[in-house]
């Protein structure tokens, strides 16, 4: 009726076509296009987490070495800040208005929308101040940590500290994120699993203004926080602060053992540093101040740094040859300070027996000795071969693997070391000989050193040397930890043919001044080891009592003259402090020297020249 | 007929049903939109969803007195209607309240009442009753402009009242008009001036004259059914080009590349003119007449957006053609609409499991960026089917106006039809953004009296007229 009804279908076409464009919208921006899903998520949810109390350490007698303290970050999200007065609140936390504008500009450049932490480990008295005033600040959060404390100014090598996660561990571990903390050295990295616990991670929904409208899938996804597990250590605390003590102003090392377990009972290295300059604010500048530091404080000689063990492995030496029964009935010639190839210090009895030799040190007997122990076997090579694999046994020149942090192995020089300098079959026993005498390429740790002593202590065992007895579980039971027995059946008799050597070095022998003690029988082993670049090294090894011995310990004292100089005393302090529970004042004045004295400023000099 | 004279027989039941289901999933969206767990009752009256239920109910009491009325009371007193309306316009602006620098409501204690609601089915049944007078002819320049006045005197007042996306609306009244009889090229004209205004904001000048070239060339080929001369004409633009660009580089003269197109496209320009002279060619004028209209629109455009519109509708623009992108300053409304709708993915996240839209992160989630609630919660199936609803009710509209014999109720049929749909197709549009964003509500379900109400009037006088359509013949 009307020519333009057609027309409808034009106006219908429109109104369809319209439709269909938003249609094809819509599915791209909610069915192809996921990163609307993504924002959304941003938006609305707030992962929050809860950073569980890391365990706290005690020592074997339940003193407590490490434990927590609350303190508190100060978060940001940079989007919700509004301008501030930075004055007054530089004047709460206690930060300069530059660093603290500087630590804004950080944060906004990682996120708009995510917060970043400022300020890191505010004290308890200023988050008290700060929570009243937080309200003036928009977009400033809160989050609660904890901080390890010392009660004790001991043992910051042993224990370790606890810093940020790096890239690396974060890449390594998925459980890791930015700013969580995590071991870094010493117990603390060798456990940080269990130490650690289990971060909680809630998801919070939060609205335009970031108020918490509530938990996110009723909280399904939600995790609770596990608190860390304590451990029991072995260390004897008292001891530890009295080795540390002894080793003041000395670059040096103590490691007690307690040989029947294993136990480490004092592990100093020195120079040392309080553990607690790793906590808190100044933790960046105390940290640069010690990796700046010439003499490495945070070295842990005791176990990172191997030396020549000098005179002290002629009980190594000993105990190879006896076991492979060339060295109990010989007598070897000495010439005293005239003897070639290799001089003899100590003006003694000659020809000599092995009691004697361990006694006198000398050097004379043991290249003979230690000529025999290679002639012993049909070439060089197999006899080298077969010393150096009795080293491996005893744990000279592979990590003993206890549960130590960054052990050394040190180093047994091998036969295809020895072929590359003076080629196959270029050297015999004569051209090796100062292994003999524990100089030349063989290094030891510290640690190795008091191992060895643990072996001839127990007459033929030793349990890998370990610094945590027990993790307590949450139900207060003790979760004892088992480590490696190694046992070297050399015979019972050959090992007390070296123990009464070693009793005669206190008792008689090189030791005798130094480290004798009223009423107790120590067995030790003194060490001067040869040093190219200043005065020698002082070494000492000892257990003590002789019978049922309950401490085996190495001393090693850099640039400490001679054995019985420094090295000595000290060990033989320790082992009256342990066993008799007080130093005799006949002995008083070895402490008071030991203490006093300073080898570092003396060092330096050496430095120059 | 025996049952002639019973409206609620009559009465399209199809389109009220319609009605009904998009005004109720309107009313659970805004409960869902504003919900929380503070305020758990959909009936609480202290909240919108509340509120929004009075606003429905009030609505329906409204629709059935529009429905009591005579039919003929429409035709009757369209005009006055029109009077009234356009005093209420003009009063509004001494006496309105203000309201985020709009001048345009009434406040009588609680009620707020909005004229240019009224407006768009005043105007609308004025158009109805102009066209519909016998000596109506539609082609008539006499026509144009009284139809353009009628549509102008509402539009200009609202724009005086700073809100320019309700006056948008009156456009829409074109489709009308071509369906009564308009010529079919001012619709194309119509369209081909918004194209360029796009074309003029997104390309440089450069890129839009030579895009005019390629078009007038190709257009020239498509009237003379031709393939080899346009092929020649633009071989032609790029040979003078390249001689001009060459000419240019010799002799150092430092011109731009506008300035050497500008030149090669006033030299083509005479040489068509030549070859149309000579060859008698008519369709040369047509094309010629084209490009300068084109060069002349494009070059108000640049005016118009610079100097004419506020920074604000500038800002809303560039958002929509991506010229500018600040999803945190001007573009947060858009952004976080689009991330709300989305976030809802396939089958949406359920009633009331939405979290952007109830968690605030969409501004005026409950009136402008109600359907964000609908993208998020019902996903992307929800979201078409509540189109699809809409779709439904716009081809039954267009339908129903078709078969009445009345010219004044199809003309008032197919202006109900067009301003829904400009107001669906806008609003749904600018919350995923395809449409800049102007401020208008989606039909049926955003939340407010005001535009429910005018929607409400607007659909069942339409409704009325149908229901009485076998009673009188014009």
């Amino acid at each position: 009726m009307d020519v333009f009804s057609k027309r409808k279908y034009l106006v219908i076409g429109l109104f369809s076509l319209t439709a269909l464009i938003i249609v094809v919208r819509l599915f791209y921006i909610q069915v192809i296009d996921s990163s609307y899903k993504i924002s959304a998520a941003t938006n609305v949810l707030r992962r929050e987490i809860n950073y569980p109390a890391r365990g706290v350490i005690y020592d074997r007698n339940g003193k407590l070495m490490v434990f927590n303290q609350a303190a508190y970050d100060v978060l940001i999200t940079p989007r919700e800040v509004k301008a501030f007065d930075t004055l007054a609140f530089c004047s709460i936390v206690g930060v300069a208005k530059e660093e603290l504008i500087n630590e804004i500009i950080k944060a906004k450049n990682f996120s708009r929308y995510k917060p970043s932490p400022i300020i890191k480990q505010l004290s308890s008295q200023t988050y008290a101040v700060l929570q009243e005033q937080l309200f003036k600040y928009p977009g400033f959060y809160i989050q609660a940590r904890t901080l390890r404390q010392y009660p004790a100014k001991i043992a910051a090598h042993v224990l370790g500290y606890v810093g940020e996660v790096d890239q690396k561990a974060i890449d390594a571990n998925k459980y890791y994120e930015n700013g969580d903390y995590i071991g870094r050295s010493g117990i603390e990295r060798a456990y940080e699993n269990e130490l650690r616990g289990v971060k909680g991670i809630s998801y919070k929904m939060v609205d335009v203004h970031q108020m918490i409208k509530g938990s996110f899938e009723q909280g399904r996804l939600d995790t609770a926080a596990v608190i860390g597990k304590n451990l029991i250590s072995t260390l004897n605390a008292d001891l530890q602060g009295y080795g540390e003590q002894l080793l003041s102003g000395k670059v040096g090392s103590i490691v007690a053992i307690e040989p029947s377990t294993g136990e480490i009972l004092v592990l100093a290295s020195s120079p040392t540093f309080d553990p607690g300059l790793f906590v808190g604010r100044e933790r960046g500048r105390n940290y640069a101040k010690l990796l700046n530091d010439p003499n490495k404080p945070m070295l842990n000689r005791a176990i990172t740094s191997s030396y020549p063990p000098g005179s002290t492995f002629k009980i190594a030496n000993a105990l190879i040859g006896l076991k492979d029964g060339v060295l109990q009935t010989v007598r070897y010639s000495c010439n005293g300070p005239a003897s070639t190839p290799i001089v003899c210090t100590h003006n003694h009895e000659t020809p000599l027996g092995l009691i004697s030799a361990i006694r006198e040190s000398c050097n004379s007997f043991f290249w003979q000795a230690f000529r025999s122990e290679i002639n012993h076997y049909s070439t060089p090579t197999e006899g080298l071969e077969a010393f150096r694999n009795s080293l491996l046994e005893m744990g000279i020149g592979r990590k003993i693997g206890g549960d130590l942090y960054a052990e050394n192995s040190g180093n047994a020089p091998s036969v295809s070391y020895y072929d590359k300098i003076y080629g196959q079959g270029g050297w015999n026993s004569m051209t090796i000989r100062s292994l003999s005498i524990g100089q030349g390429e063989l290094l030891v740790t510290p640690l190795q050193l008091s191992n060895m002593v643990s072996l001839i202590a127990n007459r033929g065992y030793y349990i890998a040397p370990h610094l945590v007895r027990s993790i307590q579980e949450y139900d207060g039971t003790q979760d004892t930890l088992h480590y490696d027995k190694h046992t070297i059946d050399a015979g019972r008799d050959n090992y007390e043919m070296i123990v009464e050597g070693m009793e005669q070095v206190v008792e008689s022998g090189t030791a005798r001044v130094s480290a004798k003690i009223d009423s107790l029988i120590i067995c030790g082993k003194t060490g001067t080891i040869q040093n190219p670049h200043g005065e020698a090294h002082s070494a000492f090894v000892a257990f003590a009592p002789k019978i049922n011995p309950k401490i085996a310990i190495a001393v090693y004292i850099e640039n400490g003259v001679w054995g019985a100089r420094y090295a000595a005393p000290i060990a033989s302090l320790i082992i009256e402090k342990y066993l008799k529970g007080r130093i005799a004042s006949r002995r008083q004045h070895f402490e008071d020297a030991m203490i006093n004295s300073n080898l570092i400023s003396t060092m330096k000099l050496e430095g120059g020249d | 007929m025996k049952t002639s004279n019973n409206i609620w027989f009559n009465l399209d039941w199809t389109t009220v049903l319609l009605y009904l289901l998009l005004v109720f999933l309107g009313w659970i969206n805004i409960y869902a939109a504003v919900y929380s767990d503070d305020h758990q009752s959909i009936m609480d009256m202290g909240q919108k969803y509340g509120k929004q239920l009075i606003w429905i109910i009030a609505g329906i009491v409204l629709a059935i007195m529009v429905l009591s009325v005579d039919s003929k009371f429409y035709a009757a007193f369209a005009y006055h209607i029109y009077a009234i309306t356009i005093l209420l316009l003009i009063a509004v602006l001494f006496l309105g309240k203000e309201v985020n620098g709009a001048r345009a409501w009434f406040e009588f204690g609680n009620i707020a009442l909005q004229p240019a609601e009224l407006g768009k089915f005043a105007t609308n049944l004025a158009l109805a009753k102009c066209i519909s007078q016998f000596d109506f002819k539609i082609q008539k320049m006499r026509s144009y402009i009284i139809l353009i006045l009628l549509i102008l005197l509402p539009s200009v007042l609202i724009i005086m009242q700073n809100d320019t996306g309700s006056a948008l609306v009156f456009a829409v009244f074109v489709f009308v008009f071509y369906r009564e009889g308009l010529n079919g090229m001012v619709l194309f004209w119509g369209f081909a001036a918004a194209a360029l205004f796009i074309l003029s904001l997104l390309l440089d000048q450069f890129k839009l004259l030579f895009f005019l070239l390629t078009i007038s060339v190709a257009a020239y080929g498509v009237l003379r059914q031709n393939i080899k001369e346009p092929l020649i004409g633009f071989l032609a633009i790029i040979g003078a080009l390249g001689l001009i660009w060459l000419i240019n580089s010799i002799f150092s003269l430092d011109g731009t590349p506008l300035e050497l197109l500008t030149i090669t496209s006033m030299l083509i320009a005479i040489l068509v003119i030549i070859y149309g002279i000579i060859r008698r060619i008519g369709e040369v004028w047509r094309i010629l007449l084209f490009f300068i209209f084109a060069i002349g629109i494009s070059m108000s455009v640049n005016y118009f957006y610079k100097n004419v519109m506020a920074p604000h509708q500038r800002d809303r623009i560039d958002q929509v053609l991506g010229i500018k992108i600040d999803k945190l300053g001007k573009g947060y409304n858009v952004n976080q609409s689009k991330i709300a709708i989305g976030s809802g993915g396939i089958i949406g996240k359920g009633f009331l499991k939405g979290t952007q839209t109830k968690y605030n992160f969409v501004p005026e989630q409950s009136t402008d960026f109600i359907f964000c609630t609908v993208g998020e919660e019902w996903g992307f199936i929800g979201a078409t089917a509540v189109l699809g609803l809409f779709l439904l009710l716009l081809t039954r509209l267009i339908n129903i106006a078709e078969r009445q014999r009345s010219q004044f109720s199809r003309v008032y049929g197919y202006g109900v039809a067009c301003i829904l749909f400009f107001h669906i197709a806008i609003n749904i549009s600018m919350t995923i953004g395809l449409a800049p964003v102007i401020g208008i509500p989606l039909p049926f379900f955003s939340y407010g009296g005001s535009s429910l109400w005018s929607f409400t009037i607007l659909l069942f006088i339409f409704l009325r007229l149908d229901a009485s359509r076998t009673e009188n013949i014009r």
